[in-house]
């Protein structure tokens, strides 16, 4: 009886706005992460089309180009923190513990204090653009001195990303201990499914960078405000420093945003093959060599500073080799596909593209890794291509074919399978359209975060421009199918996909509010 | 169209496209690629980004056919039956150790190029560039003359209420005339933040960091116009701040530099007068 008791206290929790301010539950937190996310996502979309209006035409058309800095500014700060953090975390928080067998997350409190930081760490951030002196316009970068020029906004941005690194740190812990503590009996590593296996690595990837990003912009305020000199040369200090400490944080920052895409992509085939994933050990250890390299390679982005031959040299080899792993990951995908039984649902489909387009995205990475020609590509449009190919098409694609596949177990729901294969269509086609020709206008000497051009780059950038308008106005069709699913639509089966293998399969559509209450049986 | 319509037609596309890798200039294109330059290290470095483009063709063809193939013919709908493998030692060996080799195949030509490109032994003359918010100063350090160098684009152009010249951003008040065929060493500092010197057709990009000096060089092999643009952001006006590089023969650079000796440095000396009376009136 006591039971049955207890039981009852669990599922009775508050209603309306309080339901979502005090809760513990990791399907709501789940989703307040990934609705902060769908938001984010349009405030910084909105952001890059200021960018590419501006960038229609030569010549200044719309905006001031402090404003046009801050515009790129902010659109990196939020698409990076605000938008594919969250949402895979807010993938993590849903599916971990239904894919792992267990009841909820680990630390409950905990999670429910990581999500309601970011909220306010990115008003702080937002309200700066209404400041005195304007937003930061320094570039996300946030290099000394020039963003030492940023005026009252400052000291509110390092607060803002504080408070992020703060709620990533804390998300990142939760993983760890849930992963770590609340699989089923027979759950065995080895036996986890890949988005866990991922979303594990990148947690401890998390907890090893954030702090460094702390460490960095903390400096850049004392340099600002307490008279210290860590960055100023005039004062003994190095500038180079800070560009040291942030890519050792940026450059596994990167992986962090695209490690849990490997991992949704490595779901999606197998289920719409109907095949198991191909070399499933391999997959694993590929995405650890990843994790580990990633700790070695930072200089890649600042081969331009003026190293030493050997530091060029000893980073050019590094940033080689990830191509090692990525590629048998790449290797691994088109193999479990082949002889598979394949169709093409929506998630389906963006996952293909996802292979294809992050692919390219990975040869101009290999590209960019040659110190030599690096000097070309460096601070340029190519690199704005290539950073966009793998983060749109990647890892933003596999958010989106994320969204699709777990949409229906999440709601019960089907989503519009017509509209869905629309929208897919309407992403790969404009997607390209913007970022494709940004490699050509790049190799032709066009540098980046620049608001006004040289003649000869205005076709290219009119394309981009172009392109950059359907995809983010193709987004709001996401958006409406996402709400039209979560209002109604045909019932689905417990198992949703005919492919689809794993425990979070077995629960009911839509899952009971507290995942395994019993442990289930693993085979 | 007839079959041999097609044909003809996909030979002509195909030969454009050829003819546009070849020669940006040939068809009034809009210039898509890596300049090749005007220096042995500009298209040395060409030659690298070309052999790197080509293998990443290839292998991207290479695996996207088999992808594509899978796609076409392992489809539910055609009634294919899934097989059920799912791991092959010899297949993934093969394609962990083969992309390490061409990765180093790779790396030797790019190591060489850039130990030349380091090696800033021997120079006839050395430039020492310093970047300011939002100009360049060139100081000639053997020949005793220095100058600022600045947009020329007015603010007309800009705004559009002018029509737009055909070196709109990339024209500036005073050029850096260098000769051809000699060794110009080139040191780089900044005033303020940290700026970046690039010109394509040199394949030079260098950060100007305060406090800092780095080094480059290059060897100009034809004379000419070369334009580039600050790589760094710098501020507000970072899309502002050109570079235009004027090469001219050995000769005609003796004559130029003769000329501007002293010339310039007594400007120099009135705008460092003007920045002093500025800071002592503050």
């Amino acid at each position: 009886m006591s039971t049955t008791a207890a039981e009852g206290h669990h599922a009775d929790h508050p209603s309306g706005i309080m339901r979502w301010i005090t809760t513990t539950n990791h399907k709501d937190i789940g989703t307040l992460y990934l609705w902060f996310a769908f938001i984010m996502f349009f405030v910084g979309g909105f952001m890059a089309l200021i960018i590419r209006s501006e960038l229609f035409q030569p010549g200044l058309q719309f905006v001031d180009p402090q404003f046009f800095n801050s515009m790129t500014t902010m659109h990196a700060l939020i698409m990076v923190f605000g938008v594919v953090m969250p949402a895979f975390t807010g993938f993590a928080n849903w599916m971990i513990p239904m894919m792992i067998g267990g009841t909820d997350m680990a630390l409950p409190r905990l999670n429910n204090w990581s999500f309601w930081i970011l909220p306010f760490a990115f008003t702080m951030m937002g309200s700066t653009l209404f400041m005195d002196g304007g937003g930061p316009a320094g570039g996300w970068t946030l290099y000394p001195p020039l963003t030492l020029q940023t005026g009252n906004a400052l000291p509110f941005v390092v607060f803002a990303i504080h408070l992020m690194g703060m709620s990533s740190i804390m998300g990142a812990i939760n993983v760890i201990a849930t992963i770590l503590n609340m699989r089923a009996p027979g759950m065995t590593l080895m036996k986890m499914p890949l988005f866990v296996w991922t979303w594990l690595i990148t947690a401890y990837l998390l907890i090893a960078v954030m702090p460094v990003l702390a460490g960095g912009v903390t400096m850049l305020l004392t340099d600002k405000f307490f008279g210290t000199s860590f960055f100023n040369a005039a004062g003994g200090g190095d500038p180079v420093l800070f560009q040291h400490i942030f890519w050792f944080f940026g450059h596994p920052e990167v992986y962090i945003l695209i490690l849990p895409s490997f991992g949704v992509v490595s779901t999606i085939i197998p289920t719409f093959a109907r095949k198991p994933l191909f070399g499933y050990s391999s997959m694993v250890y590929a995405t650890a060599s990843i994790a580990f390299l990633s700790f070695i390679v930072w200089a890649h982005h600042m081969f331009t500073v003026g190293m030493p031959l050997a530091g060029a040299l000893f980073f050019m080899f590094a940033t080689m080799l990830v191509a090692v792993p990525t590629g048998v990951k790449v290797f691994n995908w088109v193999c479990t596909m082949w002889r598979g039984a394949m169709t093409f649902e929506t998630p389906m489909l963006f996952s293909i593209a996802f292979i294809i387009l992050f692919t390219i995205g990975g040869f101009s990475g290999l590209m960019l890794a040659l110190t030599p020609a690096d000097f070309q590509y460096h601070d340029t449009y190519f690199v704005v291509a290539h950073f966009h190919y793998v983060l749109v098409p990647g890892s933003i694609f596999a958010i989106i074919a994320a969204t699709y596949y777990w949409l229906p177990k999440w709601t019960g729901h089907m989503y519009n399978e017509t509209l869905g294969k629309a929208h897919f269509w309407l992403s790969a086609i404009f997607v390209n359209i913007t970022f494709f020709p940004m490699h050509f206008v790049g190799l032709a000497g066009m540098p980046r975060r620049i608001p006004d051009y040289a003649l000869q780059f205005s076709d290219y950038n009119q394309i981009a421009t172009i392109g950059a308008f359907g995809f983010g106005f193709a987004q709001l069709l996401f958006l409406w199918l996402v709400i039209q699913t979560i209002r109604g639509g045909a019932k689905t089966t417990d198992q949703v996909w005919e492919g689809a293998e794993g425990l979070e399969w077995t629960l009911s559509s839509p899952p009971p509010y507290h995942s395994f209450t019993t442990p289930p049986l693993i085979k | 169209m007839k079959r041999s319509d097609w044909v003809k037609f996909i030979g002509r596309s195909l030969s454009a496209v050829m003819i546009m890798f070849g020669s940006q200039s040939v068809l009034a294109v809009q210039p898509f690629n890596m300049t090749k330059g005007v220096t042995d290290i500009s298209q040395r470095v060409f030659d690298l980004h070309m052999l790197i483009l080509y293998i990443c063709f290839g292998i991207g063809i290479l695996v996207f056919s088999v992808m594509f193939y899978s796609i076409l013919k392992h489809r539910k709908s055609k009634g294919h039956k899934p097989a059920t493998f799912h791991e092959s030692a010899s297949l993934e060996f093969i394609w962990t150790v083969v992309p390490f080799v061409i990765l180093i195949a790779i790396t030797i030509p790019a190591t060489k190029v850039l130990i030349e490109m380091e090696d800033t032994t021997k120079a006839d003359m050395t430039i020492k560039v310093t970047g300011y918010q939002w100009m360049w100063h060139y100081e000639y350090i053997d020949h005793d003359v220095n100058f600022y160098s600045a947009l020329k684009t007015s603010r007309d152009e800009i705004y559009n209420r002018e029509e737009k010249n055909p070196n709109y951003l990339l024209e500036v008040d005073n050029e850096l005339v260098l000769p051809t065929d000699r060794k110009v060493r080139f040191l780089f500092t900044a005033n303020d933040v940290i700026h970046a010197w690039w010109v394509p057709e040199l394949a030079i990009k260098k950060d100007a960091i305060p406090g800092f000096i780095n080094e480059s060089w290059t060897n100009i092999t034809k004379p000419g116009v070369f334009r580039g643009q600050c790589a760094e952001l710098c501020g507000r006006d970072h899309g502002f701040m050109p570079v235009v590089v004027r090469a001219v023969e050995p000769e005609e650079f003796d004559q130029w530099i003769a000329e501007r000796k002293g010339k310039a440095n007594k400007n120099f000396a009135a705008l460092e007068n003007a920045q002093h009376t500025l800071a002592n009136s503050n």
